[in-house]
């Protein structure tokens, strides 16, 4: 566990953003997320609005726009879907550089990615400036059973040691010149995942046993910061606000 | 399957993610007492295995690999509601944490790939268990069937959420066909590592499988690799007679089925996919009826051939006696 405990997600920082806490901070991502999956794909403008108090965001917490950029790859390969999309849907086509595409699709595509990127930037700027044993604390506090977020928090403070001890029955069996190309040769590998349950397994028993030694109840002492502020409340409604307002304003306008 | 924002409808996702808590909460009762104060820490470095499992890529074919999605897996191994909340916790924290998978689409990416895997997992390795001995070998192949079925019924809930979810029209069969015989092959590689991987578990540490209740050691082995590959038939079998029907249902040509089996692998980022779908366009045909029951059949024999060749091969290096194995 020398490795530092935060994550690859986390842009250290002391910015008004990082400061906020983090239920208001989760609650406001979530709601911005709803306030974009409700807006209606035609308003293009709406969406560019959200974009840019992405931006703004992103801006005030200094967090790197290449940063936020590179990591939103994730959803590349549903991007790829979506650029599919107008030549598998149903009904009227129409010609863009001499294909026909399915006006239909060219909508899902759009709304698709659009929706999609501004999702996973949300996310991502929710990461960048929070730690996580910050966000589990918010969950708590929104009334998340603690069982739960107890147990990404075992999560999370052990995938390092997890994955480290993958990584090293990796290097091992590579070292015996194993390279597996056929899923017949898949035997040690999956030998590899058993061993690796019996040894979290065991190590989560070991743990259990040291913290129960050291006196665990059953719940975490409260280490963390103060909950939120109303102040903290009010500057977290800011961001949701705008792609709310964008919602409601451009199902408006189209009703008209 | 982390589908991101916007992928299915706010109405689907603010339905499946009432369902996905009802399912939670379930579980939380369930698992209840012995939870809280005792098994924390357990879970949680399960949660991390299952985390890490997801991360182990296992060779598919000519060098492309897969990986685990794990649901069954923790479900033979926790418990069904212990595994629904390990995979759970995994595929929130992967949302929020990690980006991976949309804040709203957390409701149908939930359910498909924790709730669904681990409750409809577990359901197939309980009947499963029924009718094979309750020996090392019968407990973990019926492990690795659950483990197939189970990404079956994941690919089946994600494209009866399309139905009633798809922010624009693509043809429901069509999704359902391309879908469910795509993630029969995927399901094929999970049941093979399932079940060598709770193999390896119950041949050193039985105690701590929980699916592995009335083990029997004593009994000399029978090789029940049979009844999986004639399980593993039938199921085939069946589902992909199903998609297959579906598949011939489809109005709209082998165009649009060769289409659609590529989005799918774009969506799966699975390497297998495009042999599959190869598949599917070499029977270019006139009549649409026609080439599209081709499809189909292809589909199913290429599905059956390489599943049961799988099996075999698994249990043909099984049977090679250890002196193979290179020396120093």
């Amino acid at each position: 566990m020398g490795a530092g405990h935060s994550h690859p997600l986390h842009v250290h920082g002391h910015s008004a953003v990082h400061r906020l806490a983090p239920e208001a901070k989760v609650v406001a991502v979530f709601a911005f997320v709803f306030g974009v999956a409700l807006t209606p794909r035609e308003a293009f403008w709406a969406f560019a609005l959200d974009a840019v108090a992405l931006a703004v965001v992103a801006a005030v917490a200094k967090v790197p726009a290449r940063f936020v950029l590179t990591r939103a790859t994730v959803v590349a390969p549903f991007l790829g879907l979506a650029l599919l999309l107008p030549f598998v849907a149903d009904g009227p086509r129409t010609e863009v550089l001499g294909v026909a595409v399915a006006v239909e699709g060219l909508w899902g595509a759009w709304a698709i990615a659009a929706r999609a990127l501004l999702g996973v930037t949300a996310s991502i700027l929710l990461a960048a400036t929070t730690e996580i044993p910050d966000v589990l604390k918010g969950f708590e506090r929104l009334r998340v059973p603690p069982v739960l977020t107890q147990i990404a928090a075992f999560m999370l403070r052990y995938l390092e040691v997890v994955a480290g001890e993958l990584g090293r029955m990796r290097t091992a069996m590579t070292a015996r010149g194993y390279d597996p190309r056929w899923l017949w040769q898949a035997k040690p590998i999956a030998a590899g995942a058993g061993a690796l349950f019996i040894r979290s397994y065991e190590r989560g028993e070991r743990v259990h046993a040291a913290m129960l030694a050291r006196g665990w109840n059953g719940t975490m002492p409260e280490l963390r910061g103060a909950p939120a502020t109303t102040a903290d409340w009010t500057r977290a409604t800011l961001l949701p606000l705008v792609s709310l307002t964008a919602a409601l304003a451009a199902a408006l306008i189209a009703r008209t | 399957m982390h589908a991101p924002d916007g992928f299915l409808n706010l109405g689907t996702a603010v339905a499946t993610g009432a369902i996905s808590a009802g399912a939670v909460g379930a579980s939380l009762r369930q698992t209840g007492q012995t939870l809280k104060e005792k098994q924390i820490p357990l879970a949680g470095v399960s949660a991390a295995f299952i985390f890490a499992a997801q991360m182990f890529n296992f060779p598919v074919a000519a060098g492309t690999t897969g990986h685990l999605l794990g649901g069954a897996l923790a479900a033979v191994l926790l418990g069904p509601s212990m595994g629904a909340l390990v995979v759970t916790v995994v595929v929130v924290v992967q949302a929020i944490a990690f980006a991976d998978g949309g804040l709203t689409a957390l409701g149908y990416n939930v359910l498909n790939m924790a709730i669904v895997t681990a409750f409809g997992g577990w359901v197939v390795f309980r009947l499963t268990r029924r009718v094979l001995p309750a020996t090392i070998n019968g407990i973990s192949a019926a492990a690795g069937l659950a483990a197939l079925v189970s990404v079956v019924l994941s690919s089946m809930a994600f494209s009866v959420q399309w139905l009633f979810g798809a922010t624009f029209a693509v043809d429901f069969a069509t999704v359902f066909g391309a879908m469910v015989s795509v993630h029969l092959l995927i399901g094929v590689g999970e049941g093979v590592i399932t079940m060598l991987a709770v193999r390896a578990v119950l041949a050193v540490r039985p105690d701590l499988v929980a699916g592995a209740d009335g083990l029997d050691l004593d009994t000399a082995e029978v090789r029940p690799m049979r009844a999986l590959t004639i399980g593993g038939i039938v199921v085939a079998f069946v589902v992909s007679m199903v998609v297959a029907q579906f598949a011939v249902d489809a109005p709209d040509g082998l165009e649009r089925v060769a289409e659609d089996t590529g989005f799918i692998a774009s969506a799966e980022d699975h390497a297998l996919d495009s042999f599959i779908f190869a598949d599917y366009a070499t029977a270019g045909i006139e009549n649409e009826t026609l080439s599209l029951a081709i499809a189909g059949a292809t589909g199913t024999i290429v599905t059956l051939a390489v599943g049961t060749g799988l099996f075999m091969a698994v249990r043909r290096r099984e049977d090679e006696p250890l002196d193979h194995q290179p020396v120093g």
